[in-house]
C-alpha cells in the first residue's frame, strides 16, 4: 500500500478553538451540554463497561476449558454469565453507538450545532451512570443469578439481587428512552436548510430508526421489570402461577421489548458499515433509498417478531407459525443492505484501510449471523436449536461479529474527527485480523456444539461426554479463541490511546468523506460550524480529490462553491 | 487437530447427531435445506467481496472506474428470490412443526414432572422413575409440568423440546426408531443445578418395556423397605439435594440424622423420627432446619403411604 493511503500527512496545529480547548477542568464536563463532549463521556463509560462484560466473558470460557470445575463453582458461574449479558446488553451494547458515536456525530452529520434537548442529553448520560452504579451494586452486595433475561418464577424466587438489578434496567431504559427521544427531535427539528430527508447520511436513518424502537418498546421493558420487582416485594401474583400469575406473560412482556432491541443494537451498526463502504470504496453508495426504507422496515417489523423466541415456550401453535412467518419477513431488508453494499464495491477503488477491515468483518461475520436466524426462524429446527449453543454462537456472530465490528469500525472512522489525532494503520490492521480470527475460532465451534445439543448456560459437560466426547475439543477451542480475542481488543484500546498521545495531527477530511462532519476541522470547533455548511448529497465522494499539500481530500471545484473556508485546519 | 481426533469419535454427521425418531428425519431435512441456501449466499457474499477488493482495490493516482448508483431492477431480483426461498423455507419449518407438536391418538401417555434437579417420569400403573423408558414400537406422549420453576425438556437424538411449566401443562411426543439409550437435557436455564438436570432415554426393545415395567412397579414387594426406600430416593430426585454420606448439598445429609435434635428458622426445635421425615417429605415448608434455605419441594399426593415408610426406614438405616 502506497504512503499515500497509509500515511496521512501530518497536519498543522489545529485551530485554536476546538470543543476539547473549548472550556477546561472537571465541571466543564461534567456539566457540559456539548453533545461532542457527552458523546465523549458515553464512549469512556462504555468502553469501560465493555471491558467489565469482557472481563466476565473470559471467566466463562475459562471455566469452561475442560469439564468440571476449572475455576469457580456453580452458583459463581451463573452469576458471572448473568453478570457478563446484562453489562453487555445494557451497558454497553444498547446504548454504545447511537449514545456514544451517534450522539458525536448526530448533530455534525447533519449539520447542526448540538441536539434538539441539550440538558435531556445529559440527563440521560447520568441517569446511565446510576444505573450502571445499581449494576455494580448488584456485583459487590450478593450478585444475580436469573440470566439478563429475568425470566418468572426463577427471577421471582432466587435469593439474589434481583431487584436492584431490575430497577437498574429500569433507570438505563429511560436513559436510552431520552436519548433517542433527543435524536427524533433533532433530526426533525434541526436539519439545516439544503439537508432534505433523502439528503440524510444513512447513519442518520439508522439512527432516526432506533430512535423509533428505543421511544417505543424501552417503556414495556420498564413497566415488566417494575412489575417484577413488585412481585418479589408484595407477593402480587403476576407471574408467579402459585399466586395465581403467568410465567409465559413475562416472557411476551420481556421479548416485546428485547427483540427490539436487537435492532437497537444491530441498526445503528448498518448505518456506520454505509457510510464507510462508500468512503473507502470512493463511490456513492448504491441504492440509497433502499438502505434507508429498509432500516425503517427493519425497525417496525422487528416489533411484530417477538413471539421467536418462544417456540417451546407452551405458546399455542398458531402464534408460532405466525411469528415463524413475520420473523422470515425480516430477514429481507437486511438481505437488501447486504446486497447493497457489494454492488457499491462493484467498480470502486476500494482502501483496506482499518475501518474498511471492520467494514469487511461485519459484511463476513454479520453474514453467519443472519443466515443461522433462518434456522432458528424455522419452526422445525428451532425447536432443536433453541436455548443450546447455536443461539449463543448466532447471537454473538450478530452482536459482536456485526454490533461490535461496526462500532471498531466507526470508532476508527471517527477517532480523527474526535481526537484530532491519527491512530497506527500498521497496529490498526493487525488488530482487526487479530479480532478476526479470534471472533471466529470463539464462536464457529459454538454452532456445531449447539447443533449437536449442548444447552446453555451449562456450568458443566463432563457427564455429556460419554455420548458426545466432541464437546470437550469444540470448547476447548473455543475458549482457545477467546483469549485471542481478548488480547486483540486490549491491543485496539492500547493503540488507541497511544495515538492521543504520539499520534499524528488529523486533517479535516483523512478519508474522503462528503457527508457535513468532515467538512468541520478534527476537532470540531465548539459549536461545530462558525458557517453554515454546504449541504449536498452526502455520498458525492468523488467531489473530494486527495490533496498532498493538505494530507486529506479537499472539495474540487467542479460542484457548487463551497460557502466557507473548507478545511480550517490547513490554515 | 484435537478438534478432529474427537469429532472422528463422535456418531452422525458434521451438524447433527443422528437422527432416532420417526420426526427427526424430517427435521434434519430442513436443517439441510437451510444449511445449503444459507451456504450458497454466504460463498457468493464473500466471494464477491473478495474480488471485488482485488479488482478494485486502490491504485495511486487512478480514479475508482464507477458505475450506477441505483438499478430498480437489481434490487427488485435480490429482493423476490431471497423472498421466493424463504417461504419455501418457513412452509417446510412449519408443516414439519405441526407434525412435532401433533401427537397421534394412540401414543402411550407418560407424565413428566421437572423439579429443582430432577425428572420424575410417571407411568401409567403408578410407578415413577428418574429414567424416561419408553417402548421402540409406539409412539410416546409426554404430558409435563414443573414443581418449581420453568424447566425444558430436550432429547438431542429425537429432535424434541419442550418447556415445562409451573401451573400449566405442556405436551410433547416422538417415536423412537431404535432400541438403545439416548440423552435428556434440561434446556431452561433452572438454577444452581441446571447443567445437572441430565438424565437418559431408555427406548426397549419389542415387548421389553412391558416387563420392564411391572418389575420396576413392584419394588416394595421384590426388595426389602430399606433397599426400596434407598431406590425410592434415588427415583424421586431426592438424591440431588441430599446426600447419604454425610456432605451437606442443598439439603443436609440423610446420614445420622435419624435420632438428632435439629433446630429451625423459627427458633423451635425437634427430634428426627418418623413423624418429623413425614412431614418433611409431605410439608417441607413447615419446618426449615436452620442453615439452608426453603428449597425443597412437596411431595403430597407423589409418594404413597408405604412408601414413605420405606424411605423413612432408610433414612433410619443410615447410621
Ligand atoms: C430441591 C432440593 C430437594 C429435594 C429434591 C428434596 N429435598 Fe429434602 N430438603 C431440602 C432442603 C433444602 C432441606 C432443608 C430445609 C428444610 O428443612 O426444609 C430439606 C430437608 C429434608 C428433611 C429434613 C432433614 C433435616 O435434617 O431436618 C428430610 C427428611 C428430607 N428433606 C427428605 C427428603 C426426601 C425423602 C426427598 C425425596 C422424596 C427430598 N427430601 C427431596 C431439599 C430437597
Ligand atoms: C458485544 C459483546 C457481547 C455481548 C453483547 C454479549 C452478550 C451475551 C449475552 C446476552 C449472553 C447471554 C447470557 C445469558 O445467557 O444470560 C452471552 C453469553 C455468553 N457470552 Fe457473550 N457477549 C459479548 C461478548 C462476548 C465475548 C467477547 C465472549 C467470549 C470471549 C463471550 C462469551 C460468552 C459465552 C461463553 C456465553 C455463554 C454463557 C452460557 O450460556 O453459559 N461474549 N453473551
Ligand atoms: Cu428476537
Ligand atoms: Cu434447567
Amino acid at each position: 500500500m502506497s504512503d499515500l493511503l497509509t500515511e496521512p500527512r501530518p497536519a498543522a496545529a489545529p485551530s485554536m478553538d476546538n470543543y476539547l480547548t473549548h472550556a477546561r477542568g472537571f465541571w466543564s464536563w461534567a456539566l457540559t451540554l456539548d453533545h461532542k463532549r457527552i458523546g465523549v463521556m458515553y464512549l469512556v463509560s462504555i468502553v469501560a463497561s465493555f471491558f467489565l462484560g469482557g472481563l466476565f466473558a473470559e471467566l466463562i470460557r475459562t471455566e469452561l476449558i475442560g469439564p468440571g470445575r476449572t475455576i469457580m463453582g456453580k452458583d459463581m458461574y451463573n452469576q458471572v454469565f448473568t453478570l457478563h449479558g446484562a453489562v453487555m446488553v445494557f451497558l454497553f451494547i444498547i446504548p454504545g453507538i447511537p449514545a456514544a458515536l451517534g450522539n458525536f456525530v448526530l448533530p455534525i452529520m447533519l449539520g447542526a450545532k448540538d441536539v434538539a434537548f441539550p440538558r435531556l442529553n445529559l440527563a440521560s448520560y447520568y441517569l446511565w451512570i446510576v444505573g450502571a452504579v445499581f449494576f455494580v451494586f448488584v456485583l459487590v452486595l450478593g450478585g444475580l443469578d436469573t440470566g439478563w433475561t429475568f425470566y418468572t418464577p426463577y427471577s421471582t424466587t432466587t435469593d439474589t439481587r434481583v431487584v436492584l438489578a431490575v430497577t437498574g434496567a429500569f433507570i438505563l431504559g429511560f436513559s436510552s428512552i431520552f436519548t433517542g427521544l433527543n435524536f427524533i427531535a433533532t433530526i426533525h427539528m434541526l436539519r439545516p436548510p439544503g439537508m432534505t430527508w433523502f439528503r440524510l447520511p444513512l447513519f442518520l436513518w439508522a439512527l432516526y430508526a432506533t430512535a423509533l424502537i428505543q421511544v417505543l418498546a424501552t417503556p414495556v421493558l420498564g413497566i415488566t421489570l417494575f412489575l417484577v420487582g413488585v412481585e418479589r416485594l408484595l407477593g402480587l401474583g403476576i407471574f408467579d402461577p402459585k399466586l395465581g400469575g403467568d410465567p409465559v406473560l413475562f416472557q411476551h412482556f420481556f421479548w416485546f421489548y428485547s427483540h427490539p432491541a436487537v435492532y437497537i443494537m444491530i441498526l445503528p451498526g448498518m448505518g456506520i458499515i454505509s457510510e464507510v463502504i462508500s468512503v473507502f470504496s470512493r463511490k456513492h453508495i448504491f441504492g440509497y433509498k433502499f438502505i434507508a426504507i429498509s432500516s425503517i422496515a427493519i425497525a417496525l417489523l422487528g416489533f411484530l417478531v417477538w413471539g421467536h423466541h418462544m417456540f417451546t415456550s407452551g405458546q399455542s401453535k398458531l402464534a408460532s407459525v405466525i411469528f415463524s412467518a413475520l420473523t422470515f419477513s425480516v430477514s429481507i431488508p437486511s438481505a437488501i443492505k447486504v446486497f447493497n453494499w457489494l454492488a457499491t464495491m462493484y467498480k470502486g477503488s476500494i482502501a483496506l484501510l482499518t475501518p474498511m477491515l471492520y467494514a469487511l468483518t461485519f459484511i463476513f461475520l454479520f453474514g453467519i449471523g443472519g443466515l443461522t436466524g433462518l434456522f432458528l426462524g424455522a419452526l422445525a429446527t428451532d425447536v432443536h436449536l433453541h436455548d443450546t449453543y447455536f443461539i449463543v454462537a448466532h447471537f454473538h456472530y450478530v452482536m459482536v461479529g456485526g454490533t461490535l465490528s461496526a462500532f471498531l469500525a466507526g470508532i476508527h472512522y471517527w477517532w480523527p474527527k474526535i481526537t484530532g489525532r491519527m491512530y497506527s494503520e500498521f497496529w490498526g490492521r493487525i488488530g482487526a485480523l487479530m479480532v478476526f480470527v479470534g471472533f471466529n475460532l470463539t464462536f464457529f465451534p459454538q454452532f456445531a456444539l449447539g447443533s449437536r445439543g449442548m444447552p446453555r448456560r451449562y456450568y458443566d459437560y463432563g457427564e455429556m461426554l460419554g455420548e458426545h466426547p466432541e464437546f470437550y475439543g469444540y470448547h476447548f477451542l473455543s475458549t482457545l479463541g477467546s483469549y485471542l480475542l481478548g488480547i486483540a481488543l486490549f491491543l485496539v484500546m492500547i493503540y488507541l490511546i497511544a495515538s492521543l498521545f504520539n499520534g499524528h495531527r488529523a486533517v479535516a477530511n483523512p478519508w474522503g468523506g462528503a457527508t457535513l462532519e468532515w467538512q468541520c476541522s478534527s476537532p470540531p470547533p465548539h459549536d461545530n460550524f462558525p458557517v453554515q455548511p454546504h449541504v449536498g448529497d452526502p455520498y458525492a465522494v468523488r467531489n473530494f480529490q486527495y490533496d498532498p499539500d493538505v494530507g486529506g481530500y479537499v472539495r474540487v471545484a467542479q460542484t457548487a462553491k463551497p460557502e466557507h473556508p473548507l478545511h480550517p485546519s490547513a490554515h | 487437530m484435537h478438534d478432529l481426533i474427537l469429532f472422528a469419535q463422535s456418531r452422525g454427521g458434521y451438524w447433527l447427531p443422528p437422527p432416532d425418531s420417526s420426526t427427526a428425519g424430517d427435521v434434519d431435512r430442513v436443517f439441510y435445506f437451510i444449511l445449503g441456501v444459507a451456504s450458497f449466499f454466504f460463498v457468493l457474499i464473500v466471494a464477491l467481496m473478495c474480488l471485488f477488493v482485488i479488482l478494485y482495490r486502490r491504485r495511486p493516482g487512478v480514479e475508482a472506474p464507477g458505475s450506477a448508483s441505483h438499478n430498480n431492477l437489481l434490487e427488485i431480483t435480490w429482493t423476490i428470490i431471497p423472498v421466493i426461498l424463504v417461504v419455501i423455507m418457513f412452509y417446510m419449518g412449519f408443516t414439519t412443526y405441526l407434525d412435532i407438536r401433533t401427537s397421534p391418538r394412540q401414543a402411550y401417555d407418560i407424565r413428566v414432572v421437572g423439579q429443582k434437579w430432577s425428572w420424575v417420569f410417571s407411568y401409567p400403573n403408578g410407578h415413577v422413575a428418574p429414567e424416561l423408558h419408553v417402548p421402540v414400537d409406539r409412539p410416546v406422549r409426554l404430558t409435563m409440568t414443573s414443581e418449581d420453576v420453568i424447566h425444558s425438556l430436550f432429547i438431542p437424538a429425537f429432535r424434541v423440546k419442550m418447556d415445562l411449566v409451573p401451573g400449566r401443562y405442556t405436551t410433547t411426543w416422538f417415536h423412537p426408531l431404535r432400541a438403545g439409550t439416548y440423552d435428556l437435557y434440561c434446556t431452561e436455564y433452572c438454577g444452581t443445578g441446571h447443567s445437572d438436570m441430565l438424565s437418559k432415554v431408555v427406548v426397549h426393545k419389542p415387548g421389553e418395556f412391558e416387563t420392564w415395567l411391572e418389575q420396576a412397579a413392584n419394588l416394595l414387594a421384590s426388595m426389602t423397605p430399606v433397599e426400596a426406600g434407598a431406590e425410592l430416593t434415588r427415583r424421586n430426585g431426592c438424591l440431588t439435594c441430599h446426600s447419604t454420606d454425610g456432605t451437606a448439598k442443598v439439603g443436609p445429609s440423610f446420614k445420622g440424622i435419624y435420632g438428632q435434635r435439629h433446630t429451625f428458622t423459627n427458633g423451635t426445635s425437634a427430634e428426627v423420627d418418623d413423624n418429623y421425615i413425614r412431614q418433611s417429605i409431605l410439608e417441607p415448608m413447615a419446618l426449615i432446619r436452620q442453615g439452608y434455605q426453603p428449597a425443597m419441594p412437596t411431595y403430597k399426593g407423589r409418594l404413597k403411604d408405604q412408601e414413605i415408610t420405606a424411605i423413612i426406614e432408610y433414612i433410619e438405616s443410615l447410621k
